[in-house]
């Protein structure tokens, strides 16, 4: 994404999260705001609010009354009249609030505990070997685009029970509906149109023949005793796509950029395989790639600031990760930090539905990754790009395989 | 009934954990820490095994376990002490 706005000149009273500074490397920004603010406002985006404290992070998190989760992307348009209702909003349960938030939630949340989770795990192994595979020879490739990228979209596709063939439709829905929001609305409309009709067809195939997959488990799924419509059914489709696959993507990348950088860590990890359960946390929360944000619901003064109806408030778990006040050294990254609460899938009810296939997929693409590559490093420093706005992880990760591979 | 772990210096202990589960999100942190205490349920949300119960080897299992929860679900209670 091209950066349209002016350069900021102080983040406590100007801050934009795509301002290149920002997106280079936020952790000093955050440090100096901690210190100084702890909650920065912008006059950005029609009015925006920033706690960076791990106590203010979570009180928000934790406040159903003052925030509403109607929309959870800042962007200049906010959810209108003409958009669905708050209780129901656009991709329920991410962006809905009590009580119907806690309805949609319970219907998803068996399919995403531990054990269907583990069922998808022989897949990933397979496709991460098979991706590393085809990088076997090459003195440098990128990680990000070749391995990272791969994983998520690919997992989440066999989730659903869609063919392997079509990920990369999946990722050019993503990016519709996160990136080329400055479509003209026709165009934007058209493109949709294309998506619903290319999911009827995968929902009305799995009706006609169903299977132990995801989609057939929306397809049987209720609410008070109601099936799903098919525009809740779709909805949810694109929620996983847009909520699973470029944070997970952007957790592997900056876990391998961090890896590539930290030969101690490396080699750490790679001889002792049981260090992974900490390591994984602990990468986790050094480089959380999710910040939220919420809409406030309602005039009052927060610690002070005087929120407005419609400010938004980005909610920044990563910065939350790295307060001294809640981690000692928090800096550093600790393979082994064994008491380590940290917040990267979130806090209270809005905690990341994919958290267990999250971490399974970054354990796997990590434990393969190590295997075939324990020594690596990063080819050119200058050139790893991250990616703007509220999910952070690289997206060009040139590395150098510096042994001989395995 | 409880049992009692006997610890150094001839003490009794009995140490129970207990997820709340008015704040308990289905984190799973607990259950990864030590699956011998804690179970999940269909949802994914976590809760003791039986009556949590905590075996003088898990006691440190169970410590991680509340450290590690984000959600401050988790309690560890001394239930009774004495030499």
């Amino acid at each position: 994404m091209t950066n349209r706005h002016p350069p900021v000149g102080d983040f406590a009273s100007d801050f934009d999260h795509t301002d290149p500074a920002w997106v280079a490397d936020p952790f000093p920004i955050w440090a100096d705001l901690r210190q100084r603010c702890p909650v920065a406002h912008s006059d950005r985006y029609g009015g925006a609010w920033l706690p960076v404290t791990h106590d203010l992070v979570s009180e928000v998190a934790y406040d159903h009354e003052h925030f509403t989760s109607r929309s959870v992307v800042v962007s200049n348009r906010r959810p209108g009249p003409d958009d669905l209702p708050a209780p129901i909003g656009v991709s329920p349960p991410i962006s809905s609030d009590p009580p119907y938030h806690g309805l949609v939630r319970r219907m998803l949340l068996p399919a995403f505990t531990p054990k269907p989770v583990a069922a998808l795990e022989p897949f990933t192994r397979d496709l991460c070997r098979e991706l590393l595979t085809a990088t076997e020879g090459r003195p440098s490739f990128d990680a990000a685009l070749e391995y990272a990228r791969h994983i998520p979209v690919r997992v989440i596709v066999k989730f659903l029970g869609f063919p392997q063939e079509d990920a990369d439709m999946f990722r050019s829905i993503i990016r519709l509906v996160l990136e080329e929001v400055d479509l003209p609305p026709t165009e934007r409309e058209e493109r949709f149109t294309a998506v619903d009709a290319y999911m009827d067809a995968q929902i009305e195939d799995h009706r006609a023949h169903p299977r132990d997959d995801l989609t057939s488990f929306l397809i049987d799924a209720e609410i008070g005793g109601r099936k799903l419509p098919v525009e809740q059914i779709r909805g949810t489709m694109v929620l996983l796509m847009v909520a699973g696959i470029d944070t997970t993507w952007s957790a592997i990348g900056a876990s391998l950029w961090h890896l590539a950088q930290h030969p101690q860590d490396r080699r750490r990890l790679a001889a002792d395989p049981e260090l992974m359960d900490t390591a994984l946390e602990e990468l986790l929360r050094a480089y959380a790639p999710v910040t939220m944000a919420r809409l406030v619901a309602q005039d009052f003064d927060f610690h002070g600031h005087p929120f407005k109806e419609g400010d938004w408030l980005l909610l920044p778990f990563p910065a939350a990760n790295r307060d001294p006040a809640a981690f000692a050294n928090p800096e550093q990254v600790q393979l082994d930090r064994a008491r380590n609460r940290h917040a990267a899938f979130g806090l209270g009810r809005h905690r990341c539905l994919g958290s267990n296939l999250a971490r399974m997929e970054l354990r796997v693409a990590l434990q393969e990754w190590l295997a075939r590559y324990p020594d690596f490093e990063l080819a050119d420093p200058a050139a790893v790009t991250w990616s703007a706005g509220q999910v952070r992880g690289p997206r060009t990760l040139p590395v150098t395989i510096t042994g001989n591979g395995r | 009934m409880t049992e009692r772990q006997p610890l150094i210096q001839g003490a009794f202990v009995t140490f129970r954990v207990h997820v709340n589960p008015d704040k308990c999100q289905g984190h799973n942190r607990c259950y990864s820490v030590s699956p011998e205490l804690f179970d999940l349920d269909e949802l994914g949300m976590s809760n003791e095994v039986g009556e949590g119960l905590v075996p003088a080897n898990l006691v440190g299992a169970a410590r991680l376990a509340v450290a590690n929860c984000p959600e401050h679900a988790i309690s560890l209670i001394q239930a009774e002490g004495e030499s």
